[in-house]
């Protein structure tokens, strides 16, 4: 199931929380939006999963328009639609099995086989089992798990993720995104991720759209935005991401102060030589201050964050090299 | 003693179908005044279908109704006794404004326990594509049942109450006992014996009331 948006408008009085976006979100992926609180990600997300109207512009699922649905088709169209929120949001007078077999129960479904499918689905989060606890003896985690069946329960299309790993603990995280991957991949699903964490992108989305002021200022592969940020806010998140905790892949910082300059490498230049070569070639010396390799799904990124030392002229020529040899050099204080 | 007993054991069970009547009829009225008051106010406060204006004109009706002495709004029912249960004397006749009475009451304890469901799981609902009717009838009813029952444990508590004062207009019940031989024929063991027993009626109702409450968070 692809997602386009197009012309989207949504304001609050006089504060326009969905401004002008147009954005096509391709199928069968997980797709990210992130911004700061405030950026409007909730009330796109309440847009695009049909919760709310916009004022203006156009949603469409497939070649399908959606944001103009009468009642009862937009209560069909929403059963095809999952979501899961970060506070969970479960029923607290039912049980795990219960929550579970609500959506099925709406729609009509034989006791036996909302048994069948619940117990199916259950054990699809890994709960099996744990049917019939009540939610507030499970952990934040499972009750993660019991939301995201839950949203599953009738085979949606789409999954939307509002913050649903901003309550959990980051081993909890992971799991959860692990979770999220593989149901994605088993269900052919297109997931939209929303989420204030850099972290959440670089571990489960393949795609990226940076959210600002109720517009987007960024967007594409997750694998290009991070190794080529292009809007200001884009590059904040990206200063801010937390090192991966596996030790291979942390940033290691040698020296607090300095580091004008940062640099990054990707697929082919990550083999070269090229800063001695550069060396050789101009009057710099290159002064390493930290340096790391993120994994960035499957393809490592290389950055090195250091000050380059000789004549400002000289340092500008060999910055441009640097580029040329498709090395990203950003330079502190420059948007 | 045994006149004691029997007439105390009379007004007692007559107390009991008042209380027992009224806040069936009260809740059969007020419930779906309350959820309506609910489902139809702002949004923000977890309106599920906001109407404004109908939400505005039955608050101030429940208001209005809310305001009125409890004595003056049976005198002015005892008309539609009379067209009920064709007496707007005794114990019968007492139960239609005893009702009405407690129904905006009861609306009010209805709403106030309904606005306490958390709004992110009703959006949960909405989301999942429930209609009006199953997120009323599914989520909020069932997510707000322990506040509910300590609402409807109010209600009876209230009633009890009101059923005393209904006995100084000839509705019979402990306070017709308590008022006919206790105050007026200068009977202080009837009296007393009025007092406790109303004491008691509301103690265990309360404790009943609390241990079904606890019982239903404790499952959660």
């Amino acid at each position: 199931m692809r997602i386009s948006l197009k012309s989207l408008n949504r304001a609050y009085g006089s504060l326009h929380a969905v401004n002008d976006i147009t954005l096509d979100i391709p199928g069968n992926t997980v797709y990210g939006i992130i911004g700061k609180s405030g950026a409007g990600k909730s009330t796109l997300v309440r847009l695009i999963s049909l919760l709310e109207e916009p004022d203006s512009g156009e949603i469409y699922y497939e070649e399908r328009r959606v944001d103009n649905l009468p009642k009862d088709t937009l209560i069909r169209q929403r059963r095809k639609v999952g979501m899961i929120f970060q506070n969970f949001n479960l029923f607290s007078s039912r049980n795990a099995e219960q929550n579970i077999a609500y959506p099925l129960e709406i729609v009509g479904m034989e006791k036996k086989e909302i048994a069948q499918r619940v117990a199916e689905l259950l054990d699809l989060v890994g709960l099996s089992g744990r049917g019939k606890a009540p939610i507030s003896t499970l952990s934040g985690g499972q009750m993660q798990r019991v939301a995201i069946a839950r949203a599953l329960a009738n085979n949606p299309d789409i999954l939307f993720c509002d913050e649903a790993t901003s309550a959990l603990d980051p081993q909890t995280t992971r799991s959860i995104l692990t979770l999220i991957g593989d149901l994605q991949k088993q269900m052919n699903l297109l997931v939209v991720m929303i989420t204030h964490q850099m972290e959440v992108v670089r571990d489960a989305c393949e795609y990226v759209a940076v959210l600002e002021n109720g517009g987007v200022v960024e967007q594409g592969k997750v694998i290009d935005v991070f190794a080529n940020p292009a809007s200001s806010t884009t590059k904040e998140f990206l200063a801010n991401l937390k090192p991966l905790t596996d030790k291979r892949e942390d940033m290691v910082r040698w020296s607090k102060e300095g580091g004008r300059y940062t640099l990054r490498f990707r697929g082919e230049s990550t083999g070269e030589p090229v800063l001695s070569r550069i060396q050789k070639r101009f009057d710099v010396e290159f002064n390493i201050r930290a340096g790391g390799v993120q994994h960035v799904k499957g393809e490592e990124v290389g950055t090195l964050i250091c000050d380059i030392i000789g004549e400002s002229s000289v340092v500008k020529k060999a910055i441009v090299a640097l580029k040329a040899e498709g090395i990203i050099v950003e330079e502190e204080g420059e948007e | 003693m045994s006149i004691l007993f029997t007439l105390v054991w009379k007004a007692t069970a007559e107390t009991l179908i008042m209380v027992f009547s009224s806040t069936l009829f009260s809740l059969v009225l007020g419930l779906p005044i309350g959820i309506l008051l609910c489902v139809t106010g702002p949004e923000a406060q977890g309106g599920i279908v906001p109407k404004p204006l109908l939400n505005n004109v039955l608050g101030r009706v429940v208001n209005v109704l809310r305001s009125f002495p409890f004595i003056i709004l049976m005198i002015l029912l005892f008309p539609l006794s009379r067209i009920i249960v064709g007496t707007s004397i005794g114990t019968k006749a007492t139960i239609v404004p005893l009702s009405i009475a407690a129904a905006p009451f009861v609306a009010r304890i209805i709403e106030t326990a309904i606005k306490e469901v958390n709004p992110g799981v009703i959006q949960a609902a909405r989301a999942m594509g429930s209609t009006t009717n199953q997120i009323i009838l599914k989520v909020l009813i069932p997510e707000a049942m322990p506040a509910l029952v300590s609402g409807i444990t109010l209600t009876i508590i209230n009633l009890i109450g009101y059923s005393a004062m209904a006995g100084a207009i000839g509705g019979g019940g402990l306070g017709d006992l308590a008022i006919r031989y206790g105050y007026q024929r200068f009977r202080p063991d009837v009296m007393l014996a009025s007092v406790i027993v109303i004491l008691v009626l509301v103690e265990v109702v309360q404790v009943v009331g609390n241990k079904i409450s606890a019982r239903m968070m404790a499952r959660r």
